[in-house]
């Protein structure tokens, strides 16, 4: 049911590298996976809510104040793969060409 | 090694020092920890924690009962300046920079935290075999697995490393590896325990939970874990929390379900032999048994993988290369991100994340996560008629005891089959706990018993007894 051009979309969606020994790999347990989970067409949900948590909660507030703690932002930065004083540094988003 | 409610009783009436005990655990790690690969990292400063807890308490300072005792977190729990892997390359020589809530409760409660336990990669798996840092074996027959995702916390407790250790159950992952390493686990009510500081895999289906000893044990260390946390806008105001020492004695009138889709043409023998002689001895005692029926239960495994991976996908989104873990430079930036991932997940991470990015992408979103959330809310309106009914819901807690090593490694589907049972607990959103229960082929059997929202009250009622009366 899923074609290697069809898995090769989704690991692009993704951003993930795939080989093509991986891509066979994928298409044949992605299908069979998608196969199976298809049975829940089959249940009639017409009317039912969608369930997102197990009591009703919403508008959760909390204070609206910086609350980051000087310390851990510094041992955050630290962990940047590149950075240029307390900023991270990242390859180029928009190329000139386009 | 001795239940948590013993230790603390011992360090309390000075016949034995956290220090001693800390050592004790340490020793055995070194020992026996090589062959299990349960911990994949364990603390230089623990004996150094427990020495300052002891002087405390020399010093007359009214300690709580987790003071002094040695606690093995799960690999994707934050303890801040601890590296933390959630058992994947990507994450290799990550520190955390801050710590989860459960981690600041335990901590203010006195505990030392002994180390970091292995796990299957992000938590996804149920034979702890896709973690980076290789297997982890169970301690009753090292050539099967030890469930998963949380194997090596179910491992550490098992073979008598710790008394206690953190998990992570989003599909099953305390229960399933509580039941094939014959201890306890417990994943609480959704919004019960703070998530803040756990790396996240499926969020509306994630949960905290203990692995312990006894079920009173793990009630024990709830008290100090549960509750309202600011940094989780999904955690609740519990309006009580449950004391042990206040749970009632026996199960006269105990009202026990048995769902006959979980009773099924086909199931292990002497598994359903052992649940029987359980339901048996309950009845015995007073317990009213029924037979209910959960319809749509049969479901639950089709919409958990598609609940899970969609989430897993979004949360997994993160991991970038640029911020922190893993990072492989590419020719662009796009290249950069492909090469990252490509590289530093395993397998099974990546089959959800694709099947994820399938799930959610344009024109399938109605058909799969949407449908699956609706599936859900059938499974909870089950599970909410049938527990008005009775009290609470018991089954086995897996399909069978722990298979070989490698058995069901390249066969994600049968591998996700292994659980069926637990699944329904995490998408009702409701508490559930697995339970020793004899042996089967030579292993280890748990029995679960699943509650009301928020009434784990009644797991420990009905776990309490059955753990005093076998």
């Amino acid at each position: 049911m899923f074609t290697t051009e069809d898995v090769k979309k989704i690991a692009k969606l993704s951003r993930l590298y795939i080989s093509e020994a991986e891509t066979e790999q994928y298409r044949e347990q992605l299908g069979s996976i998608l196969e199976y989970v298809d049975q829940l067409q089959a249940i009639d949900t017409t009317g039912v809510a969608e369930l997102q948590h197990a009591v009703a909660v919403e508008n959760v507030f909390r204070a609206d104040e910086p609350s980051c703690n000087p310390e851990e932002r510094r041992r955050a930065i630290e962990m940047f793969s590149a950075k240029k004083g307390d900023l991270l540094e990242v390859q180029a988003v928009f190329s000139k060409d386009v | 090694m001795k239940t948590i409610r013993a230790l603390s009783e011992e360090l309390k009436n000075g016949t034995l020092t956290s220090e001693e005990l800390v050592r004790a655990c340490l020793k055995k790690i070194e020992d026996e920890n090589e062959s299990l690969n349960a911990f994949i990292w364990v603390s230089p400063t623990a004996i150094d924690e427990a020495k300052a807890i002891d002087v405390r308490r020399e010093a007359g300072e009214d300690l709580g009962v987790l003071a002094g005792i040695p606690i093995a977190v799960k690999d994707n729990i934050l303890v801040q300046g601890w590296e933390i892997t959630a058992g994947s390359q990507i994450l290799e020589n990550h520190v955390a920079a801050y710590s989860a809530t459960v981690i600041k409760r335990l901590k203010n409660a006195g505990a030392i935290l002994i180390g970091r336990t292995n796990m299957d990669e992000f938590a996804m798996g149920s034979s702890t075999e896709t973690s980076h840092y290789g297997p982890t074996k169970n301690p009753h027959d090292k050539t099967k697995v030890p469930g998963g995702s949380s194997g090596g916390s179910a491992v550490a407790v098992a073979a008598g490393f710790v008394p206690c250790a953190l998990g992570s159950d989003t599909g099953g992952s305390v229960r399933q590896p509580a039941s094939l390493c014959g201890v306890v686990g417990l994943k609480p009510t959704y919004g019960r325990v703070s998530r803040y500081g756990l790396i996240p895999m499926a969020s509306s289906l994630d949960q905290i939970g203990p692995f312990t000893l006894t079920v009173d044990d793990a009630a024990l260390v709830m008290e100090i874990m549960e509750g309202k946390d600011e940094n989780d806008a999904t955690s609740i105001e519990l309006s009580s929390t449950t004391a042990p020492e206040l749970i009632e004695p026996d199960v006269k009138g105990l009202r026990i379900g048995l769902p006959k889709e979980y009773f099924v043409e086909g199931m292990d023998e002497e598994i359903r032999a052992r649940i029987m002689e359980a339901v048996k001895k309950f009845e015995t005692a007073g317990a009213i048994v029924k037979e209910v029926s959960l319809p749509h239960a049969k479901y639950a495994l089709a919409a958990y993988y598609i609940v899970a991976p969609s989430e897993i996908t979004s949360n997994l989104g993160r991991f970038d290369g640029l911020r922190y873990g893993y990072h492989s430079q590419g020719n662009d930036l796009l290249d950069t991100y492909e090469r990252t991932r490509g590289e530093g997940f395993g397998r099974e991470v990546k089959r959800r994340i694709m099947l994820g990015s399938y799930t959610l992408s344009a024109g399938y979103y109605d058909a799969y996560y949407k449908k699956a959330l609706q599936v859900r809310t059938l499974i909870k309106q089950d599970f909410d008629e049938v527990l008005k009914e009775v009290d609470v819901i018991l089954t086995p807690t897996s399909l069978s005891v722990g298979w070989d090593l490698g058995a069901k490694f390249d066969d994600p589907l049968t591998m996700y089959l292994s659980d069926i049972y637990t699944i329904t607990a995490n998408l009702a959103a409701i508490p559930a706990i697995s339970i020793p229960c004899g042996t089967a082929h030579g292993l280890p059997v748990g029995l679960q018993l699943m509650g009301k929202a928020f009434d784990e009250h009644m797991l420990y009622r009905a776990g309490m007894w059955f753990e005093k009366n076998t």
